[in-house]
């Protein structure tokens, strides 16, 4: 009897050690990236938002930080900073408002849709018009600065680069995805090729891309003279230059999109289409019902992820063009750099802030209306 | 006639199909590697060459000139070269590493336990958060106000803390995650630099390698998530019966099974490290430059020293591009599990 109590002893203090391990491991395995995370994230956040509500002065021996609240950011709104980042806005004609009633209208549906379910909560209810509001605001500003008279402000032309390249660059990258995992000889040396634009650092990309659209020593020049087009220049015209900085994005990060959706195809299993193809079902059938739910999830990460990223554009615009002509290419990064150059650091980080606000908007409009959806009901 | 538009099974294609992939495929293709070709070629010229308009084949339009190469090899530059090549094959898969590392056992986390953080705790840390920068800023030293803002916490935590029994979920925890890179660098870069200087850890690895870990781990993360999700969760189970404590499970059933997708994100976040280039511009002053800020320093007073910098581009794509080559089939393989999902 004794002995065996003995010979217990040690087995249950290691169980009760590993067992309180086990509880632990909760902590163990998240705390590391928590704490990693909150170290280089609290005092960078607070201290840019103490900066967007402060002047920034040199003064004798360092500077000095004034508080003057929400200057900075009213600016943003007025006179003349207000058009470099709000844009110039044109009175609308009719497309605009057809454009502008049309979201008006899909939003009061999607409220109205909300409100008749049953349940509805008060926090859900104010979320949802918070939402509604926003994007009220944000096509306004995207219809009266694109139409007619307008001109583009800092904020608009994000958007503008960050949804229209995302829009080429997942096209590209899952039509590409889908032409290299079929059987041909050959695909592995394309998707090595295809992934080479990703492996150059941007600042590189960008000076590329300002040797190849130089008007009169780039490889191009004679393509041009040639259409009669040597007098046009991309710089000098605004959706010119917004163009050429659109083609460098879409090819450098074509590339991301690209890879993950080759190995997304790639996973599938075969024997449903087979059994589709059995059936008598179309190459449009088989991708609509079968490929296109099995690579949903997989691009909505992806989709997440691009669009947190480039709504950061900076290097682009700032090294092949100045941010020119006039401010037409200016990206809200950009912009916060202009003022952060001039020393105006108030200035810039309250354009950061905004760029947070715009980026937190669209992201959280992702996750919890488009990635739930999409991702519970398959 | 037919047979040219029938494909003889799933995957292969028609005919037809086939040289329409080929020139789709190679259309593409071209659009890749003529910017690589133009680089390739700028980097043999001399300034006149490229001053006096486009040249597009060596030997035939113009004559190739070693002067760039030998500048950034052998000459005035290639000290810097060596020492931020260097720096950068240290910093890079240093940082990609320890994200992975972390960043995996995070998402592990993330898919298996359930955490319920209650907003009554978040709200309270941070409001002792503000608290300490408070104290801070009246003029008490640091140590004290940060001393006295974790008692205040520990203490609120325990009594008000408690009664807000509204919890977030891993979802909202995954985001806060993925928002900690929705700041522009360049908003954060100064409050960074002034952290790393009080830390005295300006111009070290360390301070490079702590930024680049906490800027990648939400990439990691979401990258993770989706892998570790399509792990089957019967094979951990029968292991859990068998008595594996969760460590065990995790470092024999979950890493192995995970291998591919962990090269993959490896590839990328050390794709990410070695090209960034602001947060280096800061944290960097002589000894730890990385070579990103090399090139940008090739836009010198004269102008842009165009071949100096398509040698440098060149160089510094060589090692990631062989990575790239010996990765490329688990990255194929890797993702393959990531979408299994559904």
């Amino acid at each position: 009897m004794d002995t065996t109590h003995e010979e217990q002893q040690p087995v249950q203090l290691h169980t009760i050690i590993s067992g309180a391990a086990d509880r632990m491991a909760r902590s163990v395995f998240l705390l590391p990236t928590v704490l990693t995370l909150l170290f280089l994230s609290i005092f960078p956040l607070l201290a840019s938002l103490y900066v967007s509500l402060a002047k920034f002065d040199i003064a004798p021996g360092g500077f000095k930080l004034t508080f003057v609240g929400l200057g900075n950011y009213e600016k943003l709104f007025r006179g003349s900073e207000g058009t470099h980042f709000l844009g110039k806005f044109a009175p609308g004609n009719a497309i605009t408002w057809i454009i502008f009633g049309g979201v008006v209208i899909a939003c009061a549906i999607f409220l109205a849709r909300y409100v008749r379910n049953a349940r509805v909560s008060v926090s859900g209810l104010i979320g949802r018009i918070l939402f509604i509001a926003g994007l009220a605001l944000i096509t306004w500003m995207l219809v009266h600065t694109l139409g007619g008279g307008g001109r583009l402000g800092t904020a608009s032309t994000t958007l503008v680069y960050v949804f229209v390249g995302i829009f080429f660059q997942y096209i590209l990258g899952l039509g590409l995805a889908m032409l290299t995992v079929q059987n041909l000889p050959g695909r592995r040396f394309f998707r090595v090729i295809f992934l080479l634009p990703m492996m150059i650092t941007p600042v590189g990309v960008a000076y590329m891309f300002r040797m190849l659209t130089d008007t009169s020593k780039g490889p191009f020049t004679p393509i041009w003279q040639s259409l009669g087009l040597i007098d046009f220049s991309w710089v000098n015209n605004a959706w010119g230059a917004r163009t050429a900085i659109l083609i460098g994005d879409i090819w450098q990060w074509t590339p991301f999109m690209f890879i993950v959706l080759v190995a997304a195809l790639e996973s599938q299993p075969v024997e449903p289409i087979e059994a589709a193809t059995v059936d008598g079902a179309n190459s449009w059938q088989i991708f609509q019902h079968i490929t296109w739910p099995a690579i949903l999830p997989v691009s909505m990460t992806l989709i997440l992820i691009r669009l947190i990223e480039a709504f950061k554009i900076v290097d682009l615009p700032n090294v092949m063009t100045n941010g020119g002509p006039g401010t037409a290419t200016q990206s809200l990064t950009y912009h916060a750099y202009i003022n952060w150059r001039a020393l105006n650091l108030g200035g810039s980080a309250a354009v950061a802030y905004m760029l947070l606000f715009l980026v937190t908007f669209f992201a959280m409009i992702f996750v919890n209306l488009i990635r739930q959806r999409t991702v519970e009901t398959l | 006639m037919k047979r040219w538009f029938q494909s003889k099974s799933i995957n292969t294609p028609s005919p037809i199909g086939a040289i329409f992939s080929y020139l789709v495929l190679g259309t593409w293709a071209l659009l890749i590697l003529f910017p690589l070709y133009w680089l390739i070629i700028t980097s043999f010229k001399i300034s006149s060459q490229v001053a006096e308009g486009p040249f597009y084949i060596p030997f035939v339009d113009f004559n190739p000139a070693l002067d760039a190469w030998k500048y950034i090899l052998v000459g005035d530059l290639s000290r810097d070269t060596l020492r931020n090549f260097t720096n950068t094959i240290i910093v890079a898969p240093a940082s990609a590493l320890i994200a992975l590392a972390l960043g995996t056992t995070a998402a592990y986390a993330l898919v298996r336990f359930d955490y319920r953080p209650r907003v009554g705790a978040v709200v309270t840390f941070i409001g002792c958060v503000l608290l300490s920068i408070g104290l801070t800023s009246l003029g008490l030293p640091w140590q004290v106000s940060l001393a006295v803002a974790v008692a205040v916490f520990f203490i609120l935590l325990q009594t008000i803390g408690r009664r807000f029994k509204r919890a977030l979920g891993n979802n909202d925890i995954a985001f806060w995650m993925i928002s900690q890179r929705m700041l522009p660098p360049i908003a954060v870069v100064i409050p960074i630099y002034i952290l790393f200087q009080r830390l005295h850890l300006l111009d070290t690895y360390a301070a490079l390698i702590i930024t680049y870990v906490a800027s990648n781990l939400p990439i990691v993360i979401w990258l993770m998530r989706d892998y570790v999700s399509t792990i089957p969760i019967e094979l951990e189970e029968c292991a859990s019966i068998d008595g594996a404590s969760r460590y065990r499970i995790f470092s024999s059933i979950v890493l192995p099974l995970a291998v591919p997708g962990l090269v993959a994100t490896f590839l990328f976040v050390l794709v990410f490290t070695w090209n960034e280039y602001l947060l280096a511009l800061f944290l960097s002053s002589a000894k730890v430059q990385t070579l990103p800020l090399t090139i940008a320093a090739q836009n010198a007073t004269r102008g842009p020293q165009w071949w100096n910098m398509s040698v440098l581009i060149l160089i510094m794509i060589v090692p990631v591009i062989v990575i790239a080559i010996i990765l490329e089939r688990y990255i194929t393989r890797g993702l393959l599990i990531g979408a299994v999902k559904g």
